[in-house]
């Protein structure tokens, strides 16, 4: 290799440096400023818009030496800035106060409820990919024909259904009528009891213990919403995948691939799909955190213990301290999810690659 | 009329040479909605919001019990009948009464979310569009970290602080819909900002305030109008969201996203309290979305088919 060539590869070799530098960078600045923003906009619901957020916090049966007490700790005495700047500090140390429905601090109770959630919005986002993709993949194949028009229904009524009548339904039929599922909870009371939890995910959990009739149980419990949730992120992920579809199909490389006499499968499954899938891991990642979002609706109709349900229980013991807690807990792992997503499709782009 | 006036009148319409401003409108206009009522899914979404509107309006005239009274008496849960189509819940209330009704609480609440959120994200976006540098900047980010946010989540604390109400949710929901209002009004003022038009305006004296106000924001009104359809249906599920939480309508408003949550109590002997409802809202929102697509096909075929 000559010198010249040399340099030039390695000014690709630093151009491509500095691009991943520099979008690692816009990712902390974006990612800071998001997350003091989402807590701005919590600091500004919980302190600023209740006429006194002592009230707010204790309910209106608290004693006058607690309310004052309550005061102090809180902060209310100091400016807005000096306020917020303690608030930022609590919440960056995990602090968000004391529950007043459970009497534990708010940081513990989430890290208890979470992985209901995580289990629940998982095995959604797996059961929407798994059937999802595959049916976005046909539907922009097969163009115009049935499968595409069944897509495009499964797709519309995805976006237009609320979930919580849905799930109303859904234990209807097959709760009541067909039996087919468990009561709304996570499991049975008979296991509630007996079964100790490791990670907090029942069926890992049940799982790794080889305690098989606890799985079996665990998972007739969470069948039906882990349903409902997956058929909103296959109607998302679908609807995308065939957009994406549609547009490589339209690309030279493919009728490159077909004059070489390549396979139609091996060019629609190897060709096309490999090469929309940087932006469908970015799709897949967002509908898990709508899903997470989303689960509060579902969680309170399947009495689902998860952070859902928790926030929607303490909004109406008006809980605050545990609704901001909750409310900063989701959108934490929301906003990081969302930027990973974006960053992940920077670095693996080829396009980005290249330049 | 003959049909060589319908003739003539679509060949004035499609003219390539208008004589005048009102022709060129109209002739665009007609082409829009050639475009649109091919769409056969696109003119059933038109059905269902006219029917909505309808509904609304005649709510007094379709109902035939009172939305809020019932007879305790003799109409507690009564199954699905002719004289009560979708059967009473356990106010003893008639159930399509209410729905009749609801119509109106849907359209007050899309309305308002509307006209409350797609001006704020008009103005943020057409501002940073047309001044640029650092007040584009600030202003894209705050849009940005709004954007980032859990939606639904943000709404049930804000409802939680302003307490529940529709017109709290209303302003809630408005809150956290504003930014992509705000992204497309930007776009859309980046590339009119540096045409002839905007030049000329600019040299024949006018204020930016004036520019933005009459010049910009015209031109972003028909994507703008294009989203708004298409987020009506998400609009529609938060707010009956938020009603189902017990946080949005209070009773005894017959808001459809409520009247499910009274209904979950019962839904497994007295399946149609909840039913019928959540029913009407799959049907509003369905509609919202196949207009809200028929209209960006027709209006803005550069998205064709995504």
């Amino acid at each position: 290799m000559s010198v010249a060539e040399n340099q030039a590869a390695a000014g690709r070799g630093s151009a491509r440096a500095v691009a991943i530098l520099s979008s690692l960078g816009r990712f902390l600045v974006v990612a800071v400023t998001t997350y003091l923003g989402l807590l701005a906009v919590t600091f500004f619901i919980g302190r600023v818009i209740p006429i006194d957020p002592v009230l707010a916090v204790l309910g209106d049966r608290a004693p006058t030496a607690v309310v004052e007490r309550t005061r102090r700790e809180m902060g209310l005495d100091l400016p807005w800035i000096e306020q917020f700047y303690l608030y930022v500090k609590a919440a960056l140390r995990g602090d968000f106060g004391t529950s007043v429905l459970t009497t534990n601090p708010v940081m513990s109770d989430i890290r208890r409820v979470f992985p209901a959630t995580i289990e629940l919005a998982t095995l959604g986002t797996i059961i929407g990919a798994v059937i999802g993709v595959p049916l976005g993949v046909l539907a922009a194949v097969k163009r115009g024909s049935l499968i595409d028009q069944i897509a495009r229904v499964v797709g519309l009524i995805g976006y237009s259904v609320p979930i919580f009548w849905l799930g109303l339904l859904g234990l209807v039929l097959f709760y009541a009528k067909l039996q087919w599922i468990a009561f709304p909870a996570r499991l049975d009371v008979v296991y509630e009891y007996t079964f100790t939890p490791i990670t907090g995910f029942y069926l890992l959990d049940a799982a790794i213990q080889g305690q098989w009739d606890v799985f079996h149980d665990a998972w007739r419990h969470i069948v039906l919403p882990a349903a409902l949730l997956g058929y909103l992120s296959l109607a998302y992920i679908s609807r995308m995948t065939r957009s994406f579809m549609l547009n490589e199909l339209a690309q030279e490389y493919i009728v490159a691939a077909r004059a070489k006499g390549l396979s139609e499968r091996r060019i629609i499954w190897g060709h096309a799909l490999r090469n929309a899938a940087v932006p469908m891991v970015t799709v897949i990642a967002l509908s898990y955190a709508n899903l997470l979002e989303g689960s509060v609706l579902t969680e309170t109709v399947f009495s689902w213990p998860g952070i859902g349900l928790y926030i929607t229980n303490s909004l109406q013991n008006a809980d605050m301290n545990a609704v901001l807690g909750g409310t900063i807990a989701i959108g934490s792992v929301f906003i990081a999810i969302n930027l990973l997503s974006d960053l992940l499709y920077r670095l693996l782009d080829p396009r980005t690659k290249a330049g | 009329m003959s049909a060589e006036t319908i003739q003539s009148r679509r060949e004035w319409l499609l003219s390539d040479r208008p004589a005048s401003r009102l022709q060129a409108r109209l002739g665009r206009a007609y082409v829009a909605w050639r475009r649109f009522s091919a769409n056969r899914l696109a003119l059933v979404g038109m059905l269902i919001i006219i029917a909505l509107v309808a509904v609304a309006a005649l709510a007094d005239v379709l109902a035939p019990y009172s939305a809020t009274v019932g007879d305790l008496k003799n109409a507690r849960l009564l199954a699905p009948s002719a004289a009560h189509w979708f059967g009473t819940d356990d106010l003893g209330r008639d159930i399509y009464s209410r729905i009749v009704y609801g119509a109106r609480w849907t359209l007050y609440v899309v309305i308002l979310v509307a006209i409350i959120a797609a001006p704020i994200g008009l103005l943020v976006g057409t501002v940073a569009g047309y001044a640029g540098g650092w007040t584009d900047t600030i202003l894209m980010r705050i849009t940005d970290i709004f954007l980032a946010f859990p939606k639904l989540v943000l709404a049930l604390a804000f409802v939680a602080a302003l307490g529940p109400g529709i017109e709290n949710a209303v302003l809630a929901i408005a809150i956290t819909s504003w930014p992509p209002y705000a992204r497309i009004a930007r776009a859309e003022t980046l590339t009119v900002r540096n045409s002839d038009y905007i030049k000329a305006v600019q040299l024949m004296g006018a204020s930016p305030f004036r520019i933005v106000l009459r010049h910009i924001m015209p031109l972003c009104i028909s994507s703008l109008i294009i989203r708004v359809t298409l987020d009506m249906a998400g609009i529609i599920l938060t707010a009956a969201g938020l009603g189902f939480l017990g946080l949005g309508a209070q009773p005894p408003l017959p808001e459809w996203g409520a009247m499910i949550a009274s209904g979950r109590r019962f839904i497994l002997d007295q399946w149609w309290v909840a039913a019928a409802p959540g029913a009407a809202i799959l049907i509003v929102s369905l509609g919202f979305n196949l207009l809200g697509d028929g209209l960006r096909d027709a209006l803005d075929p550069r998205s064709g088919d995504q």
